[in-house]
């Protein structure tokens, strides 16, 4: 017992000590620091949501668009940078791993942490934000489902993410395929869509993308009775499940064998 | 204690698979100076990261009593965009130590002065690896891990380094390095690493003698 609470306590500080480096690597102590860390994915988002305004973009409903942009956007950014921090991370920081309470996992945890809490609190304040500022924005009908569908969003980004880190490693090839993948699967993630507005068949389709349930959830709890949402929690489950399982069977393939430089 | 049961490594390659070590053992006590001999590529340095637990045997087991330092003096693991002081309390973090306590000796012993509140990028070879080396010292480790970095900075800084290292005597160590009056001076035992095996030798001549063979 007292062997896990060392281990554990011992995992909290290695965690927190990279979560420090990581924070001040990235974000400096000049000007704003680390509250780059909520400004930058806000940026992105309030320009999405001026272009959407701008063009009056197509997303097939009466939904306001400032609210169905920042939901969206900001659960793209939960998936995908995730991803983007973990690919090629090893191979530059490979001399951390002469310290022996450094291991790989604890390398793609303390940016997962960083980019959860990051895309988390730019969803917050930019509703919160925009709440307070325009009437486009009202308070979630249900924030329960809202947090679940976030939950389920934040599991599949963490999970693509180990497994994409964990295969970059060993595949080169992973980061070069990664970047356009993932710009061919930001349309269809669901963000600038909603599937109650699709044809039948290709709803059937695009529900087969975990993170097009996910979405759906969010802007339920978000919109609720304006909004006929379509989702499949099981199958979002199972597919998670999956990926969780793969990327730690790689993972600790690749911890086997990494060595510090 | 540190104990090796059985290890083997292997590392996969562009021709196949490489075996570095063969089903090896050795243990380790309590103030042990161990001398890591073999010649260039024979797996000293794999088989000191195994003891020391940076990286994992691909088979056997590793029972590790001590807490082991990383090489004395390595620079390669500062975020060169970072202070001194940033990396030290990044180092201290890992460790479970408090900056403020290491401040003062690192920052004496290293004498980098207001350096240390400079980004490590500014920093000489010699400056990063006296920070690097001031820091493996503040932590007091059980075991100290010397790979070849004896040579730390200026001749100055050689002579601390050498006489704090002196000051540790009764500290377990496991050094690699080619210098053999190093070697013969400070070791109480030694193990040359060759074709996978490891041979044990209490008396130090003898392991050397043995080693400088190999070459011929």
């Amino acid at each position: 017992m007292s062997d896990l609470l060392g281990s554990l306590r011992v995992e909290g500080r290695v965690i927190y000590a990279l979560l420090m480096r990581e924070i001040l690597t990235r974000y400096g102590r000049h000007n704003i620091g680390f509250l780059w860390l909520f400004v930058e994915p806000m940026i992105f988002t309030v320009g999405v949501a001026s272009i959407w305004t701008l063009f009056h973009a197509v997303h097939g409903s009466s939904l306001p668009i400032v609210a169905f942009a920042i939901t969206g956007y900001s659960s793209v950014l939960l998936w995908r940078n995730m991803a983007f921090r973990t690919i090629g991370s090893i191979e530059p920081n490979r001399s951390l791993l002469h310290h022996r309470n450094i291991k790989v996992f604890d390398i793609y945890l303390s940016r997962l942490i960083l980019e959860l809490v990051g895309a988390t609190a730019s969803f917050l304040v930019l509703s919160l934000a925009f709440g307070m500022l325009t009437t486009s924005v009202t308070w979630p009908e249900n924030l329960l489902e809202l947090i679940a569908g976030w939950f389920l969003l934040a599991w599949f980004g963490i999970a693509l993410a180990i497994l994409m880190g964990a295969l970059s490693e060993e595949y080169e090839i992973v980061d070069k395929l990664f970047h356009p993948a993932q710009y061919l699967f930001v349309p269809l993630s669901g963000a600038a869509f909603q599937v109650d507005s699709l044809p039948r068949f290709a709803q059937e389709l695009v529900l087969y993308l975990p993170t097009v349930s996910g979405l759906e959830i969010v802007r339920e709890g978000f919109f609720g009775s304006k909004f006929h949402a379509h989702y499949d929690v099981g199958y979002v489950v199972v597919v998670n499940t999956i990926m969780t399982f793969l990327g730690f069977v790689q993972l600790h393939k690749i911890a086997r064998e990494v060595a510090p430089e | 204690m540190i104990q090796l049961e059985n290890i083997s490594k292997t590392y996969r390659t562009r021709v196949g698979i490489r075996r570095v070590l063969e089903n090896v053992s050795l243990t380790i006590n309590h103030g042990d100076r161990i001398g890591v001999l073999g010649p260039n590529g024979a797996g000293k340095s794999t088989l000191v990261r195994i003891i020391a637990g940076a990286e994992a045997p691909s088979r056997g087991q590793v029972h590790r009593g001590m807490t082991v330092s990383w090489p004395l003096g390595f620079v390669g693991g500062f975020q060169t965009s970072l202070t001194g002081y940033d990396n030290l309390k990044f180092i201290s973090r890992i460790y479970g130590k408090a900056p403020q306590d290491l401040f003062s000796y690192v920052s004496d012993f290293s004498e980098l002065g207001h350096y240390l509140h400079e980004p490590v990028r500014i920093y000489s070879s010699g400056m990063r690896a006296r920070l690097a080396f001031a820091i493996s010292m503040a932590i007091d480790f059980d075991c100290l891990i010397i790979d070849e970095v004896i040579a730390v900075g200026d001749k100055h800084f050689q002579e601390k380094s050498r006489n704090e290292l002196l000051k540790r005597r009764g500290r377990t160590m496991v050094i690699i390095t080619h210098e053999m009056h190093f070697i013969y001076e400070n070791c109480n035992l030694v193990y040359v690493v060759r074709n996978g095996n490891l041979h044990r030798f209490e008396d130090i001549h003898e392991g050397i003698r043995f080693h400088e063979n190999g070459f011929y």
